[in-house]
Parts: structure tokens; sequence; C-alpha cells
């Protein structure tokens, strides 16, 4: 298990001991084009580092039906719902195709960070960059850069 | 590469001059039209007295709807199809009155101006250029470039660089030029697709077209890239490819202002030092112009 978790990006620059940590609350996981890794309101104790395939976030709209607001795949993580309480899910998220994925117990690491300030450190450090790429590609999209935007 | 020109970017003081022949529009007949979406459309135009206009992928012309005024599109056809086509959406007065052209109806075109993607059909297989070419687009972005993916794609087939063609729009309504995507995608260019606002129908990617970038499976390190969509996208892609391994000299972008006169007279379309008429619209990114591309215009 350490060594699918030493290589997804979002452990790049994390020490030894903080893969080590990290790799005692993960298992390998798949989930068939369909079926769900998170839902939203469920308990978030799991999150997800993908490895390969694509899965859709999406939210449930009444009159429209699930609406997917972003795909995220290959190296991204799926879920910091874990981190912040009351650890629950706010999306759904749900495999576009075959995925391949690193699920680490939250519940197991959030125990971890607290007697660890280095490790709690670091995920913090690497889930923010993750947010922040988040936030920045919904501030893009919200600029609307192809819409119809008149000019004469 | 099999031409000599090269991606520097010349300084207008020093480029040469437009004639008034420039400045005389060619009445051209539509002979067909497309409708893309539904506010793009595209024209396909044939001189009415003159002989076909000769191009390079990534050039533009001055297409005038008589009466109503004059603005810049870029060409989307290739210049080994054989027609001449611009993809317009209807964004304005003049883009409108284009758009709203039908078969027979007659336009005015002047050019072809300004600086292209620098792909060119080379005559013998040693001269084709062996690196990956990355064409990001978004929007109406994939206009200007089809012509230059059209090449890109052929020579792919006599044994050049691999194609990756990455496309983003705002909704699957918008995206253009499907059947083309199709095509190349079947002719072995890497085809990826991703929309702001997802519809139900859609099963594709949902988010900005640099995500794209990630796992689309080109050699940075051995690559150029064409960019050409909203300027912010444009930005934010070069970065990201940058940010890859990619020499900031190997990306092109094509940018745009109030291209009027087109030859460099008038100065509408000043960008710092450049007219981008005559030095651009397709021009390299590194360096100054990616400076002036984060500072507030005057």
């Amino acid at each position: 298990m350490r060594d699918l978790v030493e290589v997804h990006p979002f452990m790049t620059s994390m020490n030894e001991e903080s893969i080590e940590l990290v790799s005692g609350c993960a298992r390998n996981a798949v989930f068939a084009p369909g079926s769900l890794l998170c839902a939203e309101g469920g308990d978030a104790d799991t999150f997800y580092l993908l490895r390969r395939g694509q899965v859709s976030i999406s939210v449930h709209i009444p009159g429209r039906g699930s609406v997917v607001i972003e795909t995220v795949g290959a190296g991204d993580v799926v879920g910091w719902s874990w981190l912040v309480p009351p650890y629950r899910w706010t999306f759904d998220a749900r495999a576009m195709d075959d995925v391949g994925c690193i699920a680490i117990d939250g519940a197991c690491l959030r125990v971890k960070a607290l007697t660890d300030p280095s490790l709690g450190f670091a995920l913090l450090s690497k889930v923010s960059v993750t947010l922040l790429e988040r936030l920045q590609a919904t501030r893009m999209r919200l600029l609307d850069l192809y819409g119809d935007h008149r000019v004469q | 590469m099999s031409s000599d020109r090269t991606l520097s970017m010349r300084p207008s003081s020093v480029a040469p001059r437009g004639n008034l022949n420039d400045l005389t529009p060619i009445v051209h007949r539509v002979v067909e039209r497309i409708g893309e979406t539904n506010d793009i459309t595209t024209l396909v135009l044939e001189p009415l007295d003159a002989p076909s206009m000769t191009f390079r992928c990534g050039q533009f012309n001055m297409l005038s709807a008589f009466g109503v005024g004059e603005i810049a599109i870029s060409m989307s056809s290739a210049p080994g199809e054989g027609t001449l086509r611009h993809s317009i959406r209807d964004v304005g007065a003049v883009s409108h009155a284009l758009c709203q052209s039908r078969v027979g109806d007659l336009v005015g075109v002047r050019g072809p101006f300004g600086s292209d993607w620098l792909v060119e059909s080379a005559s013998v297989e040693a001269d084709l250029d062996p690196r990956d070419t990355i064409v990001v687009a978004g929007g109406i972005g994939l206009a200007p470039l089809r012509g230059a993916v059209e090449e890109l794609v052929r020579a792919n087939e006599r044994g050049g660089g691999r194609v990756f063609v990455l496309v983003g729009a705002r909704e699957p309504s918008q995206i253009v030029f499907r059947a083309d995507l199709d095509s190349w995608r079947a002719r072995g260019a890497k085809v990826s697709l991703t929309v702001d606002l997802a519809t139900p129908e859609w099963d594709g990617r949902v988010g900005l077209v640099t995500t794209l970038l990630a796992d689309a499976g080109f050699d940075a390190t051995n690559s150029r890239a064409m960019l050409c969509g909203p300027e912010v996208m444009m930005r934010f892609t070069a970065r990201a490819l940058v940010d890859l391994g990619m020499d900031p000299e190997g990306i092109l972008v094509s940018l745009e202002r109030n291209m009027q006169c087109g030859v460099g007279w008038c100065g509408h379309c000043q960008l710092g030092p450049f007219l981008l008429c005559r030095d651009g619209p397709v021009v390299p990114y590194a360096g100054l112009v990616s400076q002036l591309l984060t500072q507030r215009e005057r």
C-alpha cells in the first residue's frame, strides 16, 4: 500500500514518516462506472486519492436532478469534509468510468494528525493547495469567460 | 520546422508597412452558410471577380457587412482546403449582420493580415516537425485554430509529431466543429473536451480547460503549444504549460484588439510596442507579451 501512496501527487514532498502514517490508514479501492464514492449528507469518514478514471462531483437540485459541477481524475483528491466538523459530505462523487483509487480513513488520519503536529501541518498544507486550486478554478468559471459579452 | 521563420515578435517600428491595395475590399459571395451553434455561423466565401486568396493558418481578414461596418475575423479553413471560411460569433452590429448573411449575399474582404501559427505543409517527410503540438482552444477560439489543426493532423499522418486538441466551452451546445473534432480523433489526434456548465445529457469532463492538461499525455519538454480563446484562459493555460516544463518560447497565443486598418497604420490595435494587426494576432507568449497580458492598458 505504501508504494501506491508514495507515488500519488498528493503525497509529493511529504516526508517518509508522514507517508508511513498516511499509508497506515489507506486501502486500495475500485469503483465501477456509475457507483458512488460518497453521497451528500453521508458521514465523511474517507477521502480518495484518484489513481485512474474520472469522478464527477455533483449536487442534487430539486427540479433539475443531479447537476455535475466538476469532474476530477487521476492525481486529484476527492473530499476534504473528513477534515472539518461535522465531517459530512456536501456533494455526491460518482465514478464516470472504472476508477482506481486509494481510500484513506479520515478518522484514523485525524487521530494521527492530532498527535503528530508535523503530519497535521503537512496534511493541511496539501489540502490547502487542493482547495486553492479548486477556488481559483471556480473564480475563473464565475467569470463566464465564454459567455455572451456583447461588444458592439 | 519546415520554415525558417522564427517565433520572434517583430517590433512594429521595423515591420513592413502595407499598401493602399490592402485597404480596398474585394467583393465575395457567400456560397455556403453553416450554423455552428445558436450564435456562431460559418460563412464560406468565394471571390466575385478575383483569384482565390492565399493565406496562412491563424491570419485574419477584415470582413465588411456593407452599410453596417467592418470587423476582423480569422480564417477558419486550412490553406489547402480550397475554400475561404470564416466562423463568426454574433456579438455586435457587424457580426450580427454577417451572421444573418444568406447564400448569394455579398460581403467585402480585405486581407489576409497578420502573423500565423507557423504551421506549414512540409513537402518532404524529413521536414516534418517531430514535436508534440498542444492546441488549446476556448469557445470560438477553436475557429482560428481549425486550419492549423487540420494541417497538423495531416502532418501527423505522414509521420510528424503528435497532436493534442484540448477544447473548453461554456456548455455542450457551444462546442464548435464537432464533425472536425470527431475526424481529428479518428485520424489519430487526442481530442479532449470540457465544459463549464454541464447539462443532463453531458457525460464528459466539467471544469476549466487547464484541467485537461495534466492527463493529456504529451511530452511538455519536447512540444509546442497554440492557444486561442479568452485572454485570461490563455494566460492561465500558458502558465500551466510552463509549470509542466514547456519552453515559453514554444507557446503561441492569438491576441485580439480593436483591429481596424489591418496594416499597422491606424494604431487602434496597439498592445504596448506592438500593433497586433501586423505584429500579431499570433505572438509568442514568452517575454514581453506575458508581461503585457497582466498589465492594465491605458
